[in-house]
């Protein structure tokens, strides 16, 4: 009885998740343009996708726009990581607070904050004002994954290599960065995926001259339906499925090591 | 050359913050307290009214409203979510990693895309009412989209991985020995379960609670989409003021409530999370 529940509980929320991407993907292949029953298999909503240049170029710049925020935010967080482990400094507690508080700020308070700071600075929208907006959403982030798998080191390690002559730079390259690692490459894919999943702050901060992806897509869906926009949309889960299984295994070969 | 690299590691992500988070968090509150101008966005003189319109009933109506569907999908999320987590929590390793990467899965689709797949699933001619009339259901198709009902269903699709994944992590450490103990001492299900299972989960239950319903209050674009063209949340009040009234201090002073709200909300999660770590330390 308790077994049968179990089941039907990990289902139903199973089923709840996948079945809307289920007939997203599956209306993609449907040969019919306003009615949503089932009138045979086509292409033809791929062919209009590689036909519609705007809404293949706001893909690209979207991933553009991911790749270059997550490695910022990746840097700087990492660095930012390192020093709230290695030092004790002035504002370190307030710094951490701050993190923390920005982890949890709905986007849109922090897409109206950027705005605003960008509109008095007369910053330009575009692709730097993006790039600024989504490393600053990913960069917490970035800092408590890495901070998370420091905190579970020995300090000795570090005190080591220094007494051994290495410089503060040295011990770092040579030994937090490689004992960090997986937590870089998690909080590198984590800030990926969240600058990919960005509506809101986006649609705050972005330009006519950049247009991402999710504003391409909001005037498309906003009223009625697009079946290019699931054809995309089947597309791009089919990409970051595959991205993830490569990375998978690239990480379980080097394992053995 | 020690100095440097210190300075440079602290100072650039301090530097990020400052610039970055704590000066436009002044301006919006700045912001909040100027008086509305055509082509500035902003002017003198300070003003408290921008708060003062908050409680007109139009717009206290949408805050209302907005907490009403925020807390409605909180809870939603938190009663599918918590017996999920349990499963996921207490299953065996292959299972538990399975499935934990499964309820990451949807996140690598777009949460508009996501909030669009909802409403292929609710529009009249939808999957869900032709999977009805296919069960042999005969009446008027259910007008499910554009309604509040379509909000909380797609707040809840986008943000239950929100409330499982931090109600994994408090089950998952949760010690099976104090159940035992609590068992052994005479204690049935229902005692097993609101004297120590829930306290014990509550840190889990609140951070969840803050990542659903936070968001919640704030995501536009689910109302849009699924909701046609009201203001139902509080995120669409104050896209709409940015944006469209280019009323920016109206806008501001709506987001600084948020930013008030966040901060009791956090506030009383680090209470609870306190008073959990007393209960495991008493005696």
């Amino acid at each position: 009885m308790i077994a049968a529940l179990r089941v039907a509980v990990v289902a139903g929320v199973l089923l709840f998740l996948y079945l809307p991407l289920a007939v997203l993907f599956a209306f993609s292949f449907n040969d019919s343009k306003y009615s949503m029953a089932w009138k045979g298999f086509t292409l033809k909503w791929y062919e209009a996708l590689a036909a519609n240049p705007q809404l293949v170029d706001a893909a690209i710049h979207s991933v553009v726009l991911a790749v270059t925020a997550a490695t910022v935010a990746t840097v700087i967080g990492t660095l930012g990581a390192v020093a709230l482990y290695r030092y004790r400094f002035r504002g370190r507690a307030s710094l951490s607070g701050l993190l923390y508080v920005l982890l949890l700020t709905p986007d849109i308070v922090l897409a109206i904050s950027l705005l605003c700071l960008f509109v008095v600075l007369g910053v330009s929208l575009g692709f730097g004002s993006l790039v600024i907006a989504h490393v600053t959403f990913c960069l917490p982030f970035t800092v408590v994954t890495v901070y998370a798998r420091l905190s579970g080191f020995d300090p000795r390690l570090v005190e080591a290599a220094r007494d051994l002559g290495a410089g503060e730079f040295t011990a770092m390259r040579r030994v937090l960065l490689p004992l960090a690692l997986p937590a870089i490459v998690a909080g590198w894919l984590l800030s990926f995926t969240l600058s990919l999943d960005d509506v809101v702050v986006s649609y705050f901060v972005s330009g006519p001259e950049y247009e991402v992806l999710p504003l391409r897509i909001y005037s498309m869906v906003r009223l009625g339906f697009k079946p290019e926009v699931n054809a995309l949309a089947t597309l791009l889960f089919v990409l970051s499925l595959a991205i993830v299984l490569a990375s998978q295994l690239l990480l379980r070969q080097r394992r053995p090591s | 050359m020690q100095h440097v690299f210190r300075r440079a590691s602290t100072g650039l992500i301090a530097l990020w913050l400052a610039v970055f988070v704590l000066l436009p968090t002044l301006m919006v509150v700045a912001t909040s307290l100027l008086t509305r101008h055509d082509s500035h966005f902003v002017s003198l003189p300070l003003t408290l009214d921008n708060y003062a319109r908050l409680f007109d009933p139009l717009y206290a109506g949408v805050l209302v409203d907005s907490f009403g569907l925020a807390a409605l999908a909180t809870v939603l999320c938190l009663l599918v979510g918590y017996p999920f987590a349990w499963i996921v929590a207490r299953a065996r390793a292959p299972w538990r990693h399975l499935l934990l990467l499964l309820v990451i899965v949807p996140f690598w689709t777009n949460s508009l895309i996501r909030a669009y797949a909802v409403k292929l699933v609710l529009a009249t001619n939808g999957a869900l009412n032709s999977a009805l009339f296919a069960l042999g259901y005969s009446g008027e198709p259910l007008q499910l989209l554009y309604t509040p009902f379509a909000v909380v269903a797609g707040l809840v699709y986008v943000l239950l991985p929100f409330m499982i994944l931090p109600l994994y992590a408090v089950i998952e450490k949760l010690d099976p020995r104090l159940l035992e103990a609590a068992a052994d001492l005479g204690a049935g299900r229902l005692q097993r379960f609101v004297r120590v299972i829930l306290p014990l989960t509550l840190p889990g239950i609140v951070a969840g609670g803050v990542l659903v319903f936070l968001p919640a209050l704030g995501l536009f674009y689910v109302s849009d989409v699924l909701g046609g063209a009201k203001d139902l949340l509080v995120g669409n009040l104050v896209k709409n003021q940015f944006l469209v009234a280019r009323d920016w201090p109206f806008g501001a002073a709506a987001s600084v409530t948020l930013v008030v709200l966040m901060g009791l909300l956090l506030w009383a999660w680090s209470a609870s999370a306190r008073r959990a770590n007393q209960r495991i330390g008493e005696p």
